[in-house]
């Protein structure tokens, strides 16, 4: 909720014209393309590491080298994956959704979404 | 994540020291809250520290944040003890946080002001939702407080050397009042500065007892487990020493992952943190920090853990006045002696104090920027009203968190259980309508009081009937038996449910969705026109 004083800035009808232009299509896209997978990704590794503890303690006691077995080695896999999940949406977010995101957000800011339609800027 | 401290008159250390670099602590912050408070002037410095805190230095106040005395001591506790199920817990804490990274931070800086309900709201009827809102944060606030408060008592009884309940619940007072003052005169400011200072402390402590124990072994991760097992046995690298007992604890084990790796990106307070940056990219950079502070410190735990296993015993550690939770301040006296033992103990403080204040800043919040303000002012007050309700709120609370927190700490109420409990109710009654919210055009009024009241109903109603109420030993009520479910940790059932019933009410529900304000939602989430910007001083 903003004060109304910030919100006479835009008009229910240039937030619709903004949600249906090409470019945010294309930001909602390269957006979710990244966190839907990757979120069911990692989510997949987690049950899979907490279902394999649970009931396959056997396997996960077996000796990998010295006294560190698979059950440590997968444990720490799991730091690895979101350490590396983390720095990967990085730089998506900064090489893929960023710039479209603040051209939109500069182009908003000048109302450029205001009807008429400003069809002259289309960018994907 | 293990039992309350005994209350013994056994001590280990010197209580001279631990007081005194607590003492220290207390001063120091005290007087950087004082200065922090010169420029609290509206109600975004108040709520939100005038967004104006950097995204590396909200990573750290997060890490302050959400590394509660249950992490430090609790973790490395059921490490030394359950060996490699204790290992668990760090994984499904850290874990969570992708679920923040990736679905939640950078949307909910974008159109939120101040607390949760801003974004739970924003396209639906407001006064019902922001009353569901603030009902399930004030739930989440207050278990997590209790589980603190009763920690804070329990861990002075054992490292101060004062005992009885007399003492415990003065040591009690002396926490909330502190905590009180740190909110009322520091607001998120001050609270962040305090939390950003006791993640310092608490990561170097970690950090400084890692080197020692692993120099110990050489550096070598295998001697340490192999130290580990010699003192122990073989299970503490194994599987299932404290799940693995019966099918109802695997349950068990899973409810809980579920609910650990769910829960962090619906707690409210930690929400809240995400609003104090002056961008989306800040709350992004804030979170990345706060991954790699939160993973390098549960990391060290593992260390801690199995060196306090290996060179204390889980024999020392559960005959000791503060039993599996002992085992850190074990490993530090055992290491460097009372100066180590002291600083530990200090931090371990430190670490109370920082998250009550965050909790109770953000319980304030929610009461009367939601209730208040919104519902009964219908957002007509005065902003300045609404702070003063703030503070007044934050004070109530502080008392009625000091009170329950005298009862559960006499009563003996496990901190884990009231950890994994706040989790659970944020898992089951927060993040669906989060992400509902966010992601889903269709998503109603109806569907988002049904997955809020439906979650919170369903979440504490389990736990009242489980075994953890009553009718068995360990209960708080071992002399009735009203327990009919199974598991002690209700996320398994309360979480789907809690999705369920968000599609089922919005399915059922004859109000048309608001488009237009989902294209305002959507537009300003991904894009952050029209966000809150930071205040300038």
């Amino acid at each position: 909720m903003t004060p109304p004083n910030e919100r006479k800035l835009l008009t229910p009808e240039e937030y619709r014209a903004a949600q249906d232009s090409p470019e945010f299509t294309e930001l909602r896209r390269r957006f979710r393309s990244f966190a839907v997978p990757m979120t069911v990704a990692f989510l997949v590794w987690y049950a899979l590491f907490v279902l394999l503890s649970t009931y396959a303690g056997d396997f996960m006691s077996t000796q990998v080298f010295g006294n560190v077995n698979l059950g440590i080695l997968l444990g720490l896999g799991q730091f690895v994956s979101t350490f590396l999940i983390t720095q990967l949406y990085v730089r998506h977010a900064s090489k893929n959704t960023d710039p479209i995101s603040d051209e939109m957000r500069t182009r908003l800011e000048a109302h450029e979404f205001a009807a008429p339609r400003n069809e002259e800027t289309p960018r994907g | 994540m293990a039992d309350l401290f005994a209350a013994e008159s056994a001590t280990i250390g010197e209580p001279a020291i631990n007081i005194s670099i607590f003492g220290a602590f207390v001063v120091v912050t005290l007087i950087i809250t004082f200065r922090a408070s010169r420029n609290n002037k509206s109600a975004a410095d108040y709520y939100a520290a005038g967004r104006n805190i950097t995204g590396t230095q909200n990573g750290l106040a997060i890490a302050g944040d959400y590394l509660s005395a249950a992490s430090f001591l609790g973790i490395a506790g059921a490490i030394a003890i359950y060996g490699y199920d204790g290992f668990l817990y760090s994984i499904g804490f850290l874990v969570a946080w992708l679920v923040a990274l990736l679905l939640v931070a950078e949307l909910m800086r974008n159109t939120a002001r101040f607390t949760m309900a801003d974004v739970l709201a924003f396209r639906m009827r407001q006064g019902p939702v922001r009353t569901a809102a603030a009902i399930s944060t004030l739930f989440v606030s207050l278990f997590y407080l209790l589980a603190q408060m009763a920690g804070a008592g329990g861990l002075v009884a054992l490292l101060l050397g004062v005992s009885g309940a007399a003492a415990e619940a003065l040591v009690v007072v002396v926490v909330g009042a502190l905590m009180i003052f740190y909110v009322l005169v520091g607001g998120m400011r001050g609270t962040t500065y305090v939390q950003m200072i006791k993640a310092t402390l608490l990561i170097a402590g970690a950090l400084v007892m890692t080197i020692w124990v692993l120099a110990e072994y050489g550096f070598n991760l295998s001697s340490l487990l192999g130290g580990a097992v010699a003192s122990e046995g073989q299970q503490v690298l194994e599987p299932g020493a404290q799940y693995g007992v019966s099918n109802a604890t695997r349950l068990d084990f899973i409810s809980l992952a579920l609910a650990l790796v769910l829960g962090t990106a619906g707690l409210p307070h930690v929400l809240m943190r995400f609003y104090t940056v002056p961008t989306a990219k800040d709350a992004r950079k804030s979170v990345v920090w706060a991954i790699w502070l939160i993973g390098g410190f549960y990391l060290f735990s593992l260390v801690i853990g199995y060196g306090a296993g290996a060179l204390v015993g889980s024999e020392a550690i559960l005959a000791a006045p503060g039993g599996v939770n002992a085992a850190a301040p074990l490993l530090a006296f055992e290491l460097g002696g009372t100066v180590l033992l002291g600083i530990i103990a200090g931090v371990a403080f430190a670490t109370i104090l920082a998250v009550v204040a965050g909790l109770t800043i953000t319980a304030s919040a929610s009461f009367a920027h939601d209730v208040y303000a919104s519902v009964l002012k219908k957002g007509q007050g005065d902003p300045n009203a609404e702070v003063r309700v703030a503070r007044i709120t934050a004070v109530v609370i502080g008392a009625v968190s000091i009170g329950l927190g005298i009862l559960a700490l006499q009563a003996g109420i496990n901190i884990a259980f009231l950890v994994a409990l706040a989790f659970a109710v944020a898992a089951s009654a927060n993040l669906p309508t989060i992400l509902y919210t966010l992601f889903w055009k269709n998503f109603t009024t109806q569907g988002a009081l049904w997955s809020i009241y439906g979650g919170l109903i369903v979440c504490i109603g389990l736990i009242i009937f489980s075994p953890v109420v009553s009718g068995s030993e360990t209960a708080m009520f071992s002399n009735f038996d009203i327990a009919w479910f199974p598991l002690r940790n209700p996320g398994l059932v309360s979480i789907p449910l809690s999705f369920f019933l968000g599609w089922l009410g919005t399915k059922v529900s004859k109000e048309k969705p608001d488009v237009d304000k989902y294209a305002e939602l959507e537009v300003r989430s991904l894009t952050g026109i029209g966000a809150e910007k930071a205040v300038a001083h």
